[in-house]
């Protein structure tokens, strides 16, 4: 049992490869073989990873506030080490990432025909990746997962895409290629000082960010500009986002899910994960975050207006990624509890509901060989199931009171509001619009008659196809009824970069007579307090 | 010149008597399997005799040859990388209409002249080394005769290495005029005693002269041009070995070199080196870019590669030389990988060279396209592979010695180098329809070259997962260099 609680997070990460194997044994042409290895392997990798949520708060935290931490030297010469640990920001992620991945592996049953062992064995390669990068304290560990994951999706993309594949993979590829190397020298400058300082090498996360938080402000700054290039391609926030919609378009179903599912969290991980605590001082910058913030406003505006206008169901989700993550990003940068804890939630949300999303897109484009919106219509007259699922996930998107969309869009807003109303009262344009895009779409391929003759001898989804959308219903109804265990496990973390990037910020709550409107921001991140003023927002 | 110093030469010795075996078994029974078989076994005792050299190091097998722990090192890559070239290039000569046997007395003969570059210590044998494999490499480029391409490329290399050897020569001539030595070491002394030297026009103009000639065999910008041609012409087993062990060997002297005279910290010297590595950098990946043919672009690519490392070689120190060992290492690998693809995928009447031949590549061969595009993505300094490790070093040796510029000019072109990479990958994996009309030609692969790409690229991944040993490894051989 020992063992298994000391290296849990390395079976986690392991698993996939492990299954990699028996896939890789298993003959070209035996197809459906080679299918139940994945989808077993993955529901594997699944199942390993939820002791995480059973022995989370049960475990000790043993590096700061990390838990199940794990560490070897690597390549000791030059300070590297395998060193894994979570704490409540990177668990949900995780939990997010094996759901995630598991049900888009079983989204690929039948639309994968070709070279399908290929397929899940770059599957398994990109989970190992982007689980990684959720459990690296180590910056040079962190720097490879965050890269490798690159070629997976690379193929995933190149390989299995539609038309103009190739350019959107390069396209890909090339973006976060060019922002990693960027925040790579930001890395290395971390390395290099903190060795001029102490005279030792090392790219331990706990280690750099107790050194490099005391920087001054110049040297922060540069180094967190690498990072936010970095993460803004990934995350994508505007105007690096033009390589999103080509990626999303041209990926297969499940290239899509996880795209937009996991990868893009990567990017708003990396801003609370390694820009927030590493480099507090740049962060809390009036300058930065103006600049942060307005793109995000811009991002969420922008995002949700061409989303309006899109032809194609595809392209529009994609669009609306930008907007949704532009709410996340706000959300980093309110710099509040509420606006982080908030951001992680709806992090997990987009995951949830732009998952599915994608899957409803892929269940339709396996039918039709179509995803232009007016191709179809009248649709919940053949296929009542499917636009039964369709409407609950639409409707978390929108954010609807009672699904999980609500949960996070109304912290963020309430986080972004206590920072600067102005920020909340331009989001929430956002939202407005996110319900019109959303709706429109779903009144003109659902409603109106059924007129197509393409579109009436559809058949409804098959038990295989509810089961990859059952389990993302049933989440985002958990966080939309009770998000309470949500932002339990991330109080901790939240209040720990709060005090680092605002140091007295919890101060006033102690002398709460003396300035009374603030003494409120503490406790709002708790989840009681926050689920008590959720109908009644501040005017 | 002691007995003793006989065993430190081991290696070459074997190496010459190796190659002189080969030579007299063709004049009495001309076999190519007997001459191949004779040459790795060869290159077997010869790297094997490098646990006895190394017990003797350091010696100074005379004022000529200098034997240290980071020689044993370079020594062995050249050996090992000899020997890969030697299995790729059996199964592209049976398909050749030509006499095959030579070709490993040549190639021995390169060989030697590169292990005598990496153990010289002193001007003369630095001259007979770069010699003896430049001469062999005339006849190794033109070998396939028959073609126009590999003669074009056989002449090209002699016009421009025979005069990039004059300039050499008066180079060290001048050197030699001004500080009437040519040991390496007593060089160092004087320069570092005297710092009139570093201002001496007849000195700079001798180090400049010397640069032309290490330049060129480097292929760094501007000495950089005869390389696309002769990678394009030349038989492809004969590119990889020009593409490593060629210029491998040639950086291992230019490291000890300029370290062990100190020359690299004169201004001037250091100066002109930045401006080449900046220009190898730019010119090698903006020119790629360019190429519609498969060994052009991985010869811009080298270029580009001879720029990285020379940023920390600019850097020095214990780092640098630790980064240049890695960093060579990986590229012997992944360079002998790529080229090991194109040569079991080339046939009798020409090279698989042109970009289409390898579209749809991964429909057709997997295993290949797999294989060629592990070594791109190393090449291009992706996670998990030896080139990104090596990368990573490069960039932390420049860094550590606050050259920021070229470190981030490094950064910058390995971005751009990736597009190209990913050019060639992307046709890989290109759907079948849009493969090219007429099939390429794919012959089959025997069992050795198929092993020896296999184990490459497990070699590639396992330096790039855990290099922690062949740091070790690198760490204990270059202890013996005298840095200054």
């Amino acid at each position: 049992m020992t063992f298994l609680h000391e290296h849990i997070l390395s079976i986690v990460l392991f698993t996939p490869l492990v299954g990699m194997v028996p896939l890789l044994l298993i003959p070209a042409e035996n197809k459906n073989a080679l299918r139940w290895c994945g989808n077993v392997v993955m529901f594997l990798g699944f199942l390993v990873s939820l002791p995480l949520v059973f022995w989370f708060s049960s475990a000790p935290a043993t590096e700061g506030l990390f838990k199940f931490v794990e560490k070897t030297p690597w390549i000791p010469s030059i300070g590297a080490s395998y060193h894994l640990g979570i704490d409540g920001i990177s668990l949900l992620l995780i939990m997010l990432t094996t759901v995630l991945g598991f049900l888009a592996v079983l989204s690929s049953w039948s639309a994968i025909q070709n070279r399908v062992k290929e397929y899940y064995v770059v599957f398994l390669l990109l989970q190992v990746g982007m689980l990684g990068v959720f459990m690296s304290l180590d910056l040079f560990l962190f720097y490879v997962f965050w890269e490798v994951m690159l070629v997976p999706m690379y193929f995933i993309i190149g390989v299995w895409g539609g038309p103009r594949k190739l350019y959107a993979a390069i396209k890909f590829f090339l973006y976060t290629l060019a922002g990693s190397v960027l925040m790579l020298l930001g890395i290395l400058t971390l390395y290099f000082r903190y060795h001029t300082d102490t005279g030792q090498y090392t790219f331990n996360y706990v280690r750099l960010m107790e050194h490099a938080s005391a920087w001054p402000l110049d040297l922060q700054l540069w180094v967190f500009a690498a990072f936010a290039i970095a993460f803004a391609i990934k995350v994508p926030m505007f105007p690096f986002h033009t390589w999103l919609p080509d990626a999303h378009v041209e990926a297969p179903t499940a290239g899509s899910v996880l795209l937009a599912g996991v990868l893009l969290k990567m990017g708003t991980y990396g801003f609370i994960r390694f820009s927030l605590p590493l480099l507090p001082r740049a962060s809390a910058d009036p300058r930065v975050v103006r600049v942060m913030v307005t793109l995000s406003i811009i991002a969420i505006i922008y995002g949700a207006l061409v989303s309006m206008m899109q032809r194609d169901m595809k392209k529009l989700i994609a669009y609306s990624s930008v907007s949704h993550l532009g709410f996340c990003t706000l959300g980093i940068f309110a710099l509040d509890p509420q606006g982080l804890s908030g951001s992680v939630i709806q992090q997990i949300n987009h995951g949830i509901s732009t998952g599915a999303l994608f899957l409803i897109v892929g269940l339709i484009y396996e039918r039709r060989h179509t995803r232009e919106i007016r191709e179809l219509g009248g649709l919940s007259n053949v296929m009542p199931v499917y636009a039964t699922l369709f409407m609950i996930v639409m409707l978390s998107s929108i954010g609807l009171p009672l699904l999980n969309g609500f949960i996070g869009e109304f912290t963020i807003l309430q986080g972004a509001f206590e920072a600067n109303w102005h920020w909340a009262a331009w989001a929430v344009v956002g939202i407005v619009l996110g319900a019109a895009y959303m709706l429109w779409l779903y009144q003109r391929t659902m409603f109106g008659p059924c007129d197509n003759p393409k579109n009436q001898i559809l058949k409804d989804l098959n038990w295989r196809e509810i089961m990859t959308l059952v389990p993302l219903v049933l989440w985002a109804f958990w966080i939309g009824l009770y998000p309470k265990p949500f932002f339990k496990v991330l109080q901790q973390p939240v209040e720990a970069i709060v005090t680092e990037v605002h140091p007295n910020f919890y101060r006033p709550a102690k002398a709460a007579l003396s300035k009374p409107p603030s003494s409120q921001a503490p406790h709002a991140a708790r989840p009681g307090r926050l689920l008590g003023v959720q109908g009644r927002p501040r005017p | 010149m002691h007995p003793v110093d006989l065993i430190a030469l081991l290696p070459l010795l074997i190496l010459a008597a190796t190659s002189i075996v080969v030579m007299l078994t063709i004049a009495l029974h001309r076999s190519h399997r007997l001459a191949s078989l004779l040459t790795l076994i060869g290159l077997i005792c010869a790297f094997a005799s490098l646990w006895v050299a190394r017990t003797l190091t350091p010696t100074e097998a005379s004022p000529l040859l200098e034997v240290d722990s980071y020689a044993v090192f370079f020594l062995g890559l050249v050996i090992a990388a000899t020997f890969v070239v030697v299995i790729l290039a059996y199964d592209y000569l049976e398909k050749q209409p030509v006499n095959r046997e030579e070709f490993y007395v040549l190639l021995l003969v390169a060989s030697l002249g590169a292990g005598v570059l990496i153990v010289s210590a002193h001007f003369v044998s630095f001259f007979l080394g770069l010699e003896l494999l430049s001469v062999a490499l005339y006849a190794l480029n033109a070998y396939v005769f028959t073609r126009a391409l590999p003669v074009e490329a056989g002449i090209k290399y002699l016009v421009l290495a025979a005069g990039s050897a004059a300039f050499l020569l008066l180079g060290m001539a001048l050197v030699y005029a001004r500080v009437g030595t040519m040991e390496f070491s007593q060089i160092g002394g004087l320069v570092s005693g005297g710092g009139h030297l570093l201002k001496d026009p007849l000195m700079l103009a001798g180090l400049a002269l010397i640069v032309t000639g290490v330049g060129f065999k480097l292929a760094v910008v501007p000495f950089h041009m005869w390389t696309p041609d002769v990678y394009e012409g030349a038989p492809a087993p004969v590119t990889a070995y020009v593409a490593t062990v060629s210029k491998g060997a040639m950086f291992a002297l230019l490291v000890r070199f300029f370290y062990v005279t100190g020359a690299s910290s004169l201004g001037p010297v250091f100066l002109v080196f930045s401006v080449i590595a900046i220009a190898s950098m730019l010119v090698g990946n903006l020119l790629a870019l360019l190429q519609s043919n498969v060994k052009r672009i991985l010869a811009y690519s080298s270029i580009a590669h001879l720029g990285y490392l020379l940023v920390a070689f600019l850097a020095a120190g214990r780092w640098a030389v630790e980064a240049v060992a890695f960093y060579l290492v990986a590229y012997f690998i992944t360079t002998l990988g790529a080229f090991g693809v194109v040569t079991v995928l080339s046939n009798g009447e020409r090279d698989a060279d042109s970009l289409a031949d390898y579209q749809g590549l991964f429909w057709r061969r997997p295993a290949l396209a797999g294989i060629f595009a592990l070594m791109l993505f190393s090449l291009a300094g992706i996670p998990l592979t030896a080139g990104f490790v090596g990368k990573f070093l490069l960039v932390r040796a420049g860094a550590s010695s606050a050259l920021w510029n070229l470190v981030v000019i490094l950064v910058v072109t390995s971005v751009i180098g990736l597009f190209y990479y990913l050019r060639v990958i992307v046709a890989l994996f290109a759907s079948p329809e849009t493969a090219a009309p007429s099939p390429a030609p794919s012959p089959a692969v025997s069992a050795s070259g198929a092993s020896t790409l296999v184990v490459l690229s497990a070699l590639l991944v396992w330096l790039g997962v855990d290099p922690a040993f062949m740091l070790q490894v690198i760490e204990r051989a270059i202890s013996s260099l005298k840095l200054l």
